[in-house]
């Protein structure tokens, strides 16, 4: 089970770290990053196995989300299904 | 495989173009509730629904937790209620709507759809009853909805029920007339009322329906006006192309969430409603979406052909994203939800009767329509008689849904807030229709060959 973290917004410092921190404090293992710096946006697409987590997946988003409201950035925490289901056949 | 552009889409959709799973919806069976002594009825069918219900709330909310989509409404459906009255000829068949409201105070969920009756070939015992408590059962709850089917395909107008209707929907906006009339908007008439129809108000759990199963109805309308503003020259069988892509993926992700609360409540899944449907709120209107196509406001000529395109493409896009559709599946034209109608009422462009061409080519109806305070309840018939001709002779769903806003005239206007949104007042003819509708009877069924 994987899941999608986004994450856009004004580039500031330790933003990867922070979020990358909530990972490891959750037991999400992070697979792959692609990350893009645009004079000051920050956009970053994050896949993380959550089969390890240690809480609920709800704990996890919860984080995400106020990780986001406290550095003013756009972040979002999606099971990948979403995706797959909307985009594949 | 997932690419970074399909992340952004979706997460664009949801985010900037309002795309959210509009309801999800519980059908309940309520057929083994019924009994002779119609307090133990009603304490059967709270059990009953609590039993089934209690975590429909909470499993709602995990699943747009793990998925990152809202879903707006959690809601119940439940057998009409007109069958278990038939049951307790001595009793008063509000009770039941008191024992629907507080299951639905301690499920949590925002509306139980159901305070029904089928009556388009004539009234059984109970369902005439239960008619007259409508106006009374829809003012002393707040999260019951009611509808009632007077006419079929198969069996015509049932015009002794339309007459009937009439006076029970002008009835029902007095007994709320403080509080915007909102008991009308809880109350609405069908012909061909279908039985696994997941939206408001017209909910009901059919009785050839499972006991209990799980229906989702997508919404999206800002998605689609979205796609096609990228496309301002293409031709009209272009954008009917980019509406089924986008009807396929709203679609599925009703699918992928109607799935995923099934397994969690171990209820089977129903159905996945293909609709577009409004909200009172910016971007999110299916006016805008035929003002997309090209029409200068939405009501002018050309309306019908936009619209008829449209709910074609909905449908053709949605059919292969779902494993089973049904209910009312198409667009929905409400004119107080949709900013875009609202609008178009306002500036006088969109008309009852331009509504009504509408409603031959989408899905169900004249739906929140406000109209006069003073319309006579003949008038109201004729309009709903008139609405159930195009159901029954086009073989499809059709509805109406009018509040008369007790107390004022056009030009006024209705407020009812949040999803409901509000509505002008518009005007109807004032040429009577009384001694066609005082004549009763029945409309026969529509032949079936010889199309013209």
């Amino acid at each position: 089970m994987r899941a999608v973290v986004t994450v856009i917004g004004k580039d500031n410092v330790g933003i990867l770290h922070k979020v990358s921190g909530i990972c490891a404090e959750t037991g999400a293992n992070v697979i792959e990053v692609t990350q893009s710096v645009l004079q000051d946006m920050f956009a970053m697409i994050m896949l993380v196995d959550i089969s390890g987590l240690n809480s609920d997946f709800a704990v996890l988003v919860d984080k995400m989300n106020s990780l986001g409201n406290q550095l003013g950035l756009s972040i979002h925490t999606m099971h990948e299904d979403i995706f797959n289901s909307m985009h594949n056949i | 495989m997932l690419n970074v552009y399909n992340i952004l889409e979706t997460i664009r959709m949801i985010q900037d173009e309002c795309l959210d799973i509009r309801t999800i919806t519980m059908g309940i069976s309520l057929l083994d509730c019924i009994d002779t002594d119609i307090d133990k009825a009603c304490e059967k069918v709270y059990n009953k629904i609590v039993n089934k219900a209690q975590n429909l709330v909470p499993v709602g909310q995990k699943i747009e937790k793990e998925y990152g989509i809202p879903i707006i409404n959690k809601r119940i459906s439940v057998t009409p209620v007109a069958m278990l009255a038939a049951a307790c000829p001595d009793g008063d068949p509000v009770k039941f709507a008191k024992a629907l409201q507080k299951a639905a105070d301690t499920c949590g969920v925002n509306f139980i759809g159901g305070y029904s009756a089928l009556v388009h070939k004539g009234f059984s015992a109970g369902d005439e009853r239960l008619i007259r408590s409508i106006p009374e059962a829809l003012a002393v709850t707040d999260n019951i909805c009611s509808s009632v089917n007077i006419g079929s395909t198969k069996s015509g107008i049932n015009m002794d029920a339309v007459k009937l209707m009439g006076r029970i929907v002008k009835e029902t906006a007095e007994k709320t007339a403080d509080r915007d009339c909102i008991g009308a908007a809880k109350l609405v008439v069908f012909c061909n009322a279908v039985e696994d129809n997941p939206f408001m108000a017209g909910a009901f759990h059919g009785a050839g329906e499972p006991d209990c199963e799980i229906h989702v109805g997508v919404s999206g309308p800002g998605v689609v006006r979205s796609a096609l503003s990228k496309y301002p020259d293409a031709s009209i069988n272009e954008l009917a192309d980019i509406i089924k892509k986008t009807a396929f993926k709203i679609t599925r992700m009703g699918q992928l969430v109607g799935a995923r609360a099934s397994e969690l409540l171990g209820v089977p899944f129903g159905i996945v409603d293909l609709s577009l449907a409004p909200t009172p709120a910016i971007g999110d209107s299916v006016a805008h979406i035929l003002e997309e196509m090209g029409l200068e406001k939405c009501g002018t000529h050309g309306t019908t052909a936009c619209l008829a395109m449209l709910n074609d493409a909905v449908k053709k896009g949605g059919v292969m994203a779902s494993s089973t559709v049904g209910g009312l599946s198409g667009a929905f034209i409400p004119v107080s939800e949709d900013a875009g109608m609202i609008d178009a009422a306002v500036e006088g462009v969109l008309s009852i009767e331009k509504l009504e061409a509408m409603t031959a080519v989408c899905s169900v109806g004249l739906d929140m329509i406000v109209v006069p305070g003073d319309i006579p309840a003949e008038t109201i018939s004729a309009i709903i008689a008139d609405e159930a001709a195009i159901g029954m002779v086009n073989t499809k769903t059709t509805a109406v849904r009018l509040i008369p806003a007790i107390g004022k005239k056009e030009g006024e206007t209705l407020e009812f807030g949040g999803l409901l949104g509000s509505g002008p007042v518009m005007p109807v003819k004032d040429k009577s229709s009384a001694k066609f509708i005082n004549r009763g009877g029945r409309i026969p069924a529509p032949m079936h060959s010889l199309k013209n």
